[in-house]
């Protein structure tokens, strides 16, 4: 029963990490209708500037504040300089320019900092949380961060009138335009916003699995999962996925025998499927109509 | 004055010793060499989930770049040809036959990784181009009798896990052995050396927990590992999962006796990001100095490297255990050619390479030393063990022969 | 974000329409290019040959999931796992059973089909993004089962399978090279044709209606799952026979060759080719093939980078693959013949 707890508790936080970049991903869903591939190297390249900044000794809100705006104007102009142009062009083609925005984020990330590993500071300590060894103090900081950006999303999303606007925009982009919605802004915005919150998402995570250029892809493939388990619609689905994720896969490699342990990916993402094929939109995706 | 008959006899005499002293400079090439210049060919990890390897490339590369701005070897330049293949075997049948058929290289240096150099061994081998001193430490490249053309260089990871397995049952015969493999190559050979090293004891490992490159982090394998209560704790991991472990070990408070490869042994690499206060008495084993090591910094051999890297590579980090590994394996293809001289056959490379007598590169702990022979194709096969202490390695006991009996 | 509120999805193309007529080149085209394939072997050298051979099969596989996406507009990222499924098969029918290499080509076609169809059915329901996690899934999943223990007996485990080269039959005055050439070369000519036609076909037709609108083809009395399966069987069946060259021609199978990684070029390759048009699946594979290595020889450090600007280059300049060039082609030759 201790070994079922403890892997509960360990699943919760390896699930902080894939909750935080399901976010990410969902923001950008909700911005332009499509996952983003580049996602999880923007949110590296952001640690490594923070990381940067931190080496020519600004200290850790400072760099962790730049970075954010830095990354929200990276955000930004990545979009409006790449894939504006590719509007009208074949989703298929679009996707393309993600890997290959990937493939040029990851490379010069090598080459401008190497691929060996480096310390990341985290501004919650790691002694154990309430005196429980199985999470330390970080990773319910990164749990509390995740949250905050949780119902800060929320409420941007249900309350403001920007919000809606890029609601609007994302889903019915013709009726969006002819209410004056800035419909390319409203995505360059989401892109910004999708970056930023890579970026946090990248610097809580790193103090965990340690920078280098190569430490998103594994995150970015459960972060994926997990919000199409939660719902790509829903943020708070998106939270709860990670969550679950996280000790589905522990649970699996903890009790499944043999195979259990080598398989625990494809049996998570296996479950994920099961779970499509019942709720198309997720758990807590809004129900998709289909019009002719 | 001479004679007649005197001088003619000198005059031939001369001609004998013109005609013969040619016949001893008769210099001899496969494709790949000539009088000016040696190809290397070579395939790295430059993209991809290894790309922290490539440095071994670049290393490579100034070293012989080092080499001919001092006069190349026997007057010749090396020419280093360098592909990359993603760690990925089908790319790397490709590069190697880009080398062999389209570069025309002498030999193929140090190419990189378990799965690659399988893909590419038997074409390798048909061809008759050596395959030497593989980045790898798998044990099947010490085969002379079906892979006359394959040579491994560092210690092979059955003979190191050996070593680990020798000193626990010497020091700790009850232990109960919990291990972190990593679900490849590098970790399955190396957890085949620890079982056959312990025996009949082989049941001391009381659990066996393997984990994948893909996985972001491997907390939840710790955690597991912890509750069989194993007393001692093998972590055959590459350098960021082995800091991981080592960080999450000191999280949930579990100080097992904490053994870790020597891949991931490097101070700069893992130690000090996951944290020296977390590292104190870890054990490994090394068969080269490390560069983050105080202790070498007036060493002869660790100069001449510092001295290198100061002028041709000054990115190059002293601290990555790649980049002395890199110096360490090129000085050794240096060695080998300058002995090949004229005789620059891939027949008489292959048979020099087999030939090692107690060469001691610069970078190679004292007292380890490189032997083969022709039924002995792994270079080095010694190590020493050692703990951390503070901020370094602190080496203690013997130098240990992991020697495998084939 | 309550669950009240639904979310209304007007049914557009997730794929474009590539219209039937332009599916092919034109017969003059096409005599020059089997022209340039049969005759090119004579003039160059045998790795040059063998890179001819690599693009010939990676064009199958490409050329599979043009059928499937550009087709039947299913979004796939796990033909790599039916590129394993078929290089395994005929890696391990002929190291363990000996069986003739060329017959074990059709029979990883036949396994991969049925592996296809298998994976289709669950599939169904989704699709987009969705379709796309699962079949990432897959891909994902397969070199974690090649790693298998229970496996290992066959597939060599991690070590992987070295596979022996067959050499020209009946003495045959040719190198392996080039006879595995000339062998690769017929069989993709004869699978070009059957998907040409398929495409043509009445199955066609139900594909090209299921991409366009699946809910008018199914209105309109289209069997969608039933042909929704097929494409993912037929696409899966080639993928597998590319999959079984692959191996004869690497002369290795191992499961680090096989990773999402492939997929993703695969998926690369028929966009860069143009979706749905199956000439272009050459010119993918040729894109994923040889750009890696320009990008290389133009900078190692940043090889990654400039691989990556290289393909934007394309994209932004031809979104819509070389069918784009092969269109303008064609209307400058119909100015000049006028």
């Amino acid at each position: 029963m201790e070994l079922f707890t403890n892997q509960i508790l360990a699943g919760i936080s390896t699930g902080a990490i894939y909750a935080c970049m399901a976010l990410a991903v969902v923001m950008i869903y909700q911005a332009i209708d499509h996952l983003n591939f580049a996602q999880g190297e923007m949110a590296m390249f952001s640690t490594f500037i923070s990381w940067q900044l931190m080496q020519w000794g600004a200290p850790y809100w400072i760099a962790f504040i730049l970075t954010l705006a830095l990354s929200f104007a990276g955000g930004i102009a990545i979009e409006r300089a790449l894939f504006k142009p590719l509007t009208k062009a074949p989703i298929l083609t679009q996707v393309a320019g993600f890997i290959a925005l990937y493939s040029i984020i990851n490379s010069c990330a090598g080459l401008i900092w190497d691929f060996t590993i480096k310390q990341y500071p985290t501004p919650f300590g790691s002694s154990p949380f309430l005196g429980s060894q199985l999470i330390s103090t970080h990773q319910a900081g990164m749990i509390g961060i995740t949250l905050l950006m949780l119902v800060g999303l929320y409420f941007f999303f249900r309350y403001t009138r920007m919000g809606l606007a890029m609601r609007a925009a994302a889903s019915l982009p013709e009726s969006a335009r002819l209410v004056g919605i800035n419909t390319s802004w409203m995505i360059a915005l989401g892109w910004g916003m999708a970056a930023a919150i890579g970026a946090v998402a990248g610097m809580m995570i790193a103090p965990v699995v340690f920078l280098e250029p190569n430490m998103m892809l594994g995150v970015l493939i459960y972060g994926f999962a997990a919000a199409v388990l939660g719902g790509l619609t829903s943020p708070f689905g998106a939270v709860v996925g990670g969550f679950l994720v996280g000790i589905f896969e522990n649970l699996v490699g903890t009790y499944i025998p043999g195979v259990g342990n080598e398989l625990k990916l494809p049996i998570a993402l296996a479950l994920i499927v099961t779970v499509l094929v019942v709720k198309p939109a997720g758990l807590f995706g809004r129900p998709i109509v289909k019009r002719v | 004055m001479l004679s007649k008959g005197l001088r003619t006899a000198a005059l031939a005499a001369a001609a004998i010793v013109c005609a013969s002293s040619g016949a001893i400079a008769q210099k001899k090439y496969d494709t790949g060499a000539s009088d000016t210049e040696i190809r290397i060919g070579n395939i790295m990890p430059y993209s991809g989930p290894a790309s922290a390897y490539g440095v071994i490339g670049k290393t490579e590369q100034a070293y012989f770049d080092k080499i001919n701005a001092e006069g190349g070897i026997n007057g010749r330049k090396i020419k280093f040809v360098s592909y990359d293949d993603g760690y990925s075997p089908p790319k790397a049948v490709e590069q190697a036959r880009k080398l062999v058929e389209s570069d025309e290289v002498l030999v193929v240096f140090n190419s990189l990784g378990t799965p690659s150099n399988s893909a590419i061994q038997k074409y390798l081998n048909a061809k008759k181009v050596p395959q030497l001193f593989v980045a790898t430490g798998a044990t099947k490249w010490n085969d002379p009798k079906d892979f006359p053309w394959t040579m491994g260089w560092q210690p092979s990871y059955q003979s190191e896990a050996h070593i680990y397995a020798k000193y626990l049952l010497k020091e700790k015969p009850d232990a109960k052995i919990g291990v972190l493999f990593q679900n490849d190559d590098f970790g399955k050979d190396y957890l085949k050396g620890l079982k056959d090293g312990l025996g009949a004891k082989a049941s001391m490992i009381v659990s066996e927990e393997s984990y994948e490159t893909s996985e972001p982090s491997i907390d939840g394998h710790i955690v597991k590992l912890k509750a069989t209560g194993a007393d001692v704790f093998i972590s055959i991991t590459t350098p960021k999962f082995a800091a991981q472990a080592i960080k999450k070990l000191a999280e949930i408070d579990w100080h097992p006796l904490h053994i870790v490869s020597n891949v991931s042994a490097s101070v700069g690499g893992v130690i000090k990001p996951a944290g020296f206060e977390n590292s104190q008495g870890i054990l490994s084993a090394a068969y080269a100095k490390d560069g983050a090591d105080p202790q070498w910094d007036n060493d002869p051999g660790m100069k001449k490297f510092l001295d290198f890297l100061a002028k041709y590579y000054p990115e190059g980090n002293r601290l990555d255990g790649s980049v002395v590994f890199g110096y360490g394996v090129a000085q050794t293809l240096v060695k080998v050619l300058q002995m090949s001289g004229d005789d620059l056959t891939r027949e008489n490379v292959m048979k020099q390479a087999a030939s090692l007598k107690d060469f001691e590169p610069d970078t190679l702990l004292p007292g380890i030393k490189i032997n083969t022979s022709p039924t002995d194709f792994a270079p080095i096969e010694q190590l020493q063990m050692m703990r951390f202490k503070g901020e370094k390695w602190d080496l203690f006991g013997d130098i240990i022969s992991g020697e495998l009996s084939n | 974000m309550s669950a009240a509120v639904e979310e209304v999805v007007t049914e557009g193309q997730a794929v474009e329409a590539v219209p039937k007529r332009a599916m092919t080149l034109g017969a003059g085209t096409s005599l020059v290019v089997l022209a340039l394939l049969v005759f090119t072997p004579f003039v160059v050298k045998n790795f040059i040959i063998f890179q001819m051979t690599q693009v010939l099969i990676y064009a199958l596989a490409v050329l599979a999931l043009n059928i499937l996406t550009g087709g039947s507009g299913q979004f796939s990222l796990g033909q790599s796992a039916f590129y394993a499924i078929g290089a395994y098969t005929s890696a391990i029918l002929m190291e363990h059973f000996n069986v003739n290499y060329a017959l074990t080509l059709p029979i990883a076609g036949v396994l991969c089909f049925g592996a296809g169809f298998l994976f289709g059915q669950p599939a169904l329901r989704l699709s987009g993004v969705y379709l796309a996690l699962a079949t990432f899934a897959l891909a994902t999943a397969m070199p974690q089962l090649l790693k298998l223990g229970y496996f290992e007996h066959w597939t060599g485990g991690v070590q992987g399978l070295v596979v022996t080269k067959p050499d020209a039959p009946f003495g045959l005055p040719m190198s392996q090279d080039v006879w595995l050439y000339y062998f690769t070369l017929v069989i993709s000519i004869a699978i070009y044709v059957f998907s040409v036609n398929l495409l043509r076909s009445r199955s066609g037709r139900a594909f090209m209606a299921i991409r366009d609108n699946e809910i008018a083809a199914s209105a309109m009395g289209v069997n969608v799952s039933l042909y929704k399966t097929l494409a993912f069987g037929v696409s899966a069946g080639i993928t597998g026979v590319a999959g079984g060259l692959g191996a004869i021609a690497v002369q290795f199978v191992a499961p680090d060759s096989y990773t999402i990684n492939f997929a993703i070029a695969l998926f690369l390759g028929m966009v860069v080719g143009g979706v749905g048009w199956l000439p272009g699946s050459i010119v993918g594979a040729a894109f994923i093939i040889f750009v890696p290595n320009i990008a290389e020889s133009i900078s190692k450090g940043l090889s990654g980078a400039v691989f990556g600007v290289l393909l934007f280059l394309v994209i932004f300049l031809i979104p819509h693959g070389a069918r784009q060039i092969a269109i303008v082609g064609q209307q400058l030759a119909a100015r000049v013949r006028r």
